[in-house]
């Protein structure tokens, strides 16, 4: 080519000119900040205001937190160390983790840290001990590595259903982890989860059949089955016709005379339940394979507010599902309880329903009744949660043309097709940032079990470390660093369903 | 549908332990363990340590009580409760007694339908002024500005106080006693009043807490002490007897360091009646011969308790005044162990 114009243009370019900079102030910082922060005279005040603003936070902070005291025992030692200078004291922090982190007295495995370091298991028994003779990544990862473990597991139970391109077998590991974490942080006989999957297992199996002809038959054999293996069917049933007496008693109608407590004088055909303690303990009298068994009481601190975090979310979200479905039924029955219930629960505030799974339960309970209180909460935070999913998924439901619903009707789809395939896809991609929200929201509410008592995060800092005499008087550090605990959770789920949109946006808007 | 089966469920679940019908002293004891409610978190008076051990004046009376019953003071399940849940706690029978700061009045002795079984600390509602404000006596505070917990008993005596010495005052309302520390310390009011003991242990916190002072003038009663429910006088026998058996034995001279030797016999029959080697107290009371001993190796006597958990020595830094025995002028009395 360039032969042909050899003679007819003294020069050709054989190569592109390389593009020149820009003029001096048209690019880089100088024309970003004019841009962004001095375009007129109002936006130049304002950038001015919030630097003044910013310097002087920055100003405040950094040294406190630069100066910090990190190795004082006491709040008077921190003291001590600064001088009467500005400073944190994160002294309380160094010392007291163990319990913000895993709840006041979840006990550290004192045999495996002594495996691991060599040091002899004697001087490992109580954390001053621990603290003494091993480090902090000792302590956490070998100490405590019943709940580190199954929080590190929690990433990989989630991350096949948080991103569709890992292989779909690591759905298996999802499936068993509910019963690997409940292992590792209640402890006890491994035999117990293994029974409650089996049996779980069995459950679903006789559900599956017989759901192809009946879905209720299908529900009833389940529950069936979940009660004689986990429950203890005979004390319900006298039990509740003990609690119908005493009411009818309590309305004045008969006389209530205890000694004749039903439960009471069946006791020893109740023993018999539940079926699968027997054969817990039958195999664990020939593979013993425990862990120290913690109480639920002991469980606390943020590993608590993630306990409920996550076991409310993962629940909520089927259970809103449905009663979103449930409440858009044509049958007047599943409309209305739907209905009744979303209203009743949205209508009730998160506190006033811990309250009842606390105080009011107690009540109602028999005295001597070992009706777990984490269970309890677990109950109450996630009806709370479905009820405002449901909502948020009616939302996306609606937002759906009707032509998407006629479409998968043409197709010849029954029900559960049309949803599975065609519906609720469309609607739970309308539906995520609503669900994000609830879910985000949802595990900051954990922190209101502190009110009933209960020591997650706030309440460890509000109750014991607090009134230790010790660190009384300590707050900024304290509330900073559950600020911080929570922010890292919220922003990583915030930052997570950002990019699940971006993925799954296919062009409707 | 989902619902109604869930709840069903629920309901049925809960019932399946069965009602427990017996004295509570024999549930306790075929339990193992004592259900003790104590508060979340309150310095000095009950909280759990770095090795997530209970420690405090209200925790030991719970230990001198399982001590007392199975000779084991670690024999206890604490079950922490708020202001908003304790009561009801009791009253269901989650917890078998309940020694958590608790204010002995008359509508929760007898609307609630619980029992108050004595007293272990005898509190009342104080002030703390800054040195500086060089003021010596509650009289002379006309015209301060106080900061005081709204919505608390204490805002009323506040009220009742400065209307009977005809002074006047600003309140400043707070909500919680950690605002009401920054408050007071910012200068946002010149006065801080809440309990005696509260603010001993909230002015330990501060840095120089020896520019502050606690002024003589306590202007309400706030007898503090361990309580039972209604309607099993033995069980509640069982803890006020073991209150009275830590304050009997500071008035004798028994201590958790000699109770060993005095258990051997003395010439003193009360110490001897009261440690078992002399009449058949334990027997009454439905215990071992020797709980009352049992009791006191727990933590000490009721002297000991209080010097360890609250006393001038500790950071809370509490004088005995009231809560001194009634042979040094103070309200601290038992009955007679006979």
């Amino acid at each position: 080519m360039s032969g042909t114009h050899a003679h007819t243009a003294a020069f050709v370019r054989t190569s592109e000119i390389p593009p020149s900079l820009p003029p001096q102030n048209e690019g880089g910082v100088g024309r970003w900040m004019r841009e962004n922060l001095f375009s007129g005279p109002i936006n130049s005040i304002l950038t001015l205001i919030a630097l003044f603003f910013v310097i002087r936070l920055l100003i405040f902070v950094v040294p406190w937190i630069y100066s910090g005291v990190w190795t004082a025992d006491s709040l008077s030692g921190c003291r001590a160390v600064l001088e009467g200078a500005r400073g944190a004291c994160f002294s309380v922090l160094t010392d007291r983790w163990h319990q913000l982190l895993f709840g006041s007295a979840y006990p550290h495995d004192a045999t495996f840290l002594s495996f691991m370091t060599g040091v002899p298991v004697e001087d490992l028994r109580f954390t001053s001990g621990v603290r003494e003779n091993t480090n902090f990544f000792q302590e956490f990862f070998f100490g405590y590595w019943r709940p580190v473990l199954a929080f590190i597991l929690l990433f990989v139970a989630i991350a096949p259903i948080l991103y569709q391109d890992l292989p779909r077998k690591m759905m298996i590991f999802t499936g068993l982890y509910p019963f690997v974490a409940f292992w590792f942080v209640w402890g006890g006989s491994i035999w117990l989860p293994i029974t409650l999957l089996i049996g779980l297992g069995l459950a679903y199996m006789l559900y599956s059949n017989l759901a192809k002809q009946s879905f209720f038959m299908g529900v009833l054999a389940f529950l069936g089955v979940v009660i004689i293996l986990f429950l203890n069917p005979i004390t319900m049933v006298f039990g509740l016709l003990d609690f119908l007496r005493d009411l009818i008693a309590a309305m004045g109608w008969e006389r209530g005379d205890n000694s004749m407590m039903l439960a009471d004088r069946f006791q020893g055909a109740a023993s018999i339940f539940p079926l699968n303690a027997h054969v817990v303990e039958f195999l664990s009298s020939i593979i013993p394979i425990e862990l120290q068994s913690v109480a639920s009481r002991d469980i606390g601190g943020f590993m608590l507010n993630m306990i409920l975090g996550t076991v409310c979310v993962s629940l909520s979200l089927p259970l809103g599902i449905a009663l979103a479905l449930g409440r858009q039924s044509n049958l007047p029955v599943i409309k209305w309880v739907c209905v009744v219930f979303i209203e009743f629960i949205r209508g009730v505030p998160l506190i006033t329903l811990l309250f009842v799974a606390n105080v009011v339960l107690a009540y109602f309970l028999p005295p001597g009744t070992n009706f777990d209180l984490i269970l309890r909460v677990i109950i109450m935070i996630t009806l709370f949660a479905a009820a405002y999913i449901a909502e948020v998924i009616r939302g996306g439901l609606a937002a759906l043309p009707r032509g998407q619903y006629e479409a998968a009707d043409s197709l010849g789809l029954d029900y559960a097709q049309s949803m599975r395939l065609i519906i609720l896809p469309q609607a739970l991609k309308i539906s995520i940032p609503g669900i994000v929200n609830v879910a985000v929201g949802l595990f900051k509410d954990t922190t209101l079990v502190s009110i009933i008592s209960m020591y997650d995060l706030i309440g460890l800092i509000r109750g014991p470390v607090l009134a230790s005499t010790d660190w009384n008087g300590v707050y900024w550090e304290l509330f900073s660093f559950a600020a911080l605990l929570f922010f890292v959770i919220c922003y990583g789920i915030s930052q997570y369903s950002q990019w699940l949109e971006r993925k799954l946006q296919t062009g409707h808007r | 549908m989902k619902k109604s089966i869930l709840l069903g469920t629920l309901t049925a679940a809960g019932l399946v332990a069965g009602a427990a019908t017996a004295g509570t002293l024999d549930d306790v004891k075929a339990r193992g363990t004592l259900n003790c409610g104590v508060v979340t978190g309150l310095a000095g008076f009950g909280a759990p340590d770095t090795n997530g051990e209970w420690q405090g004046f209200d925790v030991s009376l719970c230990r001198a009580v399982a001590a007392a019953i199975f000779g084991d003071p670690t024999a206890v399940t604490f079950v922490p409760t708020t202001g908003k849940t304790r009561f009801t706690a009791l009253a269901s029978g989650e917890i078998d007694m309940l020694a958590r700061n608790t204010t002995w009045t008359f509508s929760r002795d007898v609307d609630l339908k619980f029992e108050f079984v004595g007293v272990n600390y005898y509190d009342g509602q104080g002030f703390m002024v800054p040195k500086a404000l060089g003021v010596s006596s509650a009289k002379e505070l006309d015209g301060a500005t106080v900061c005081i917990q709204t919505g608390t008993t204490t805002e009323l005596n506040l009220a009742d106080f400065f209307r009977a010495n005809n002074i006047s005052y600003e309140p400043v309302p707070i909500e919680t006693n950690a605002e009401a520390q920054q408050q007071y310390l910012a200068g946002a009011c010149d006065v801080y009043t809440t309990d005696a003991s509260g603010l001993a242990a909230t002015r330990a916190t501060f840095e120089a807490p020896g520019d502050h002072v606690l002024l003589p003038e306590i202007i309400s009663k706030e007898p503090l002490g361990p309580l039972v429910r209604h309607g099993d006088a033995e069980w509640g026998d069982v803890v006020r007897w073991t209150l009275n058996a830590l304050i009997t034995a500071e008035e004798l001279g028994v201590t958790s360091a000699n109770v060993a030797d005095l258990s051997a016999g003395t010439e003193n029959p009360e110490v001897n009646r009261l440690l078992g080697t002399e009449g058949n107290l334990g027997e009454m009371i439905g215990l071992e011969p020797d709980w009352a001993k049992k009791a006191i190796m727990a933590g000490g006597n009721y002297g000991e308790v209080f010097e360890k958990n609250i006393g001038e020595n500790t950071p809370i830094g509490l004088a005995r005044g009231l809560n001194a025995q009634w042979t040094e002028g103070g309200l601290i009395y038992s009955p007679p162990f006979r």
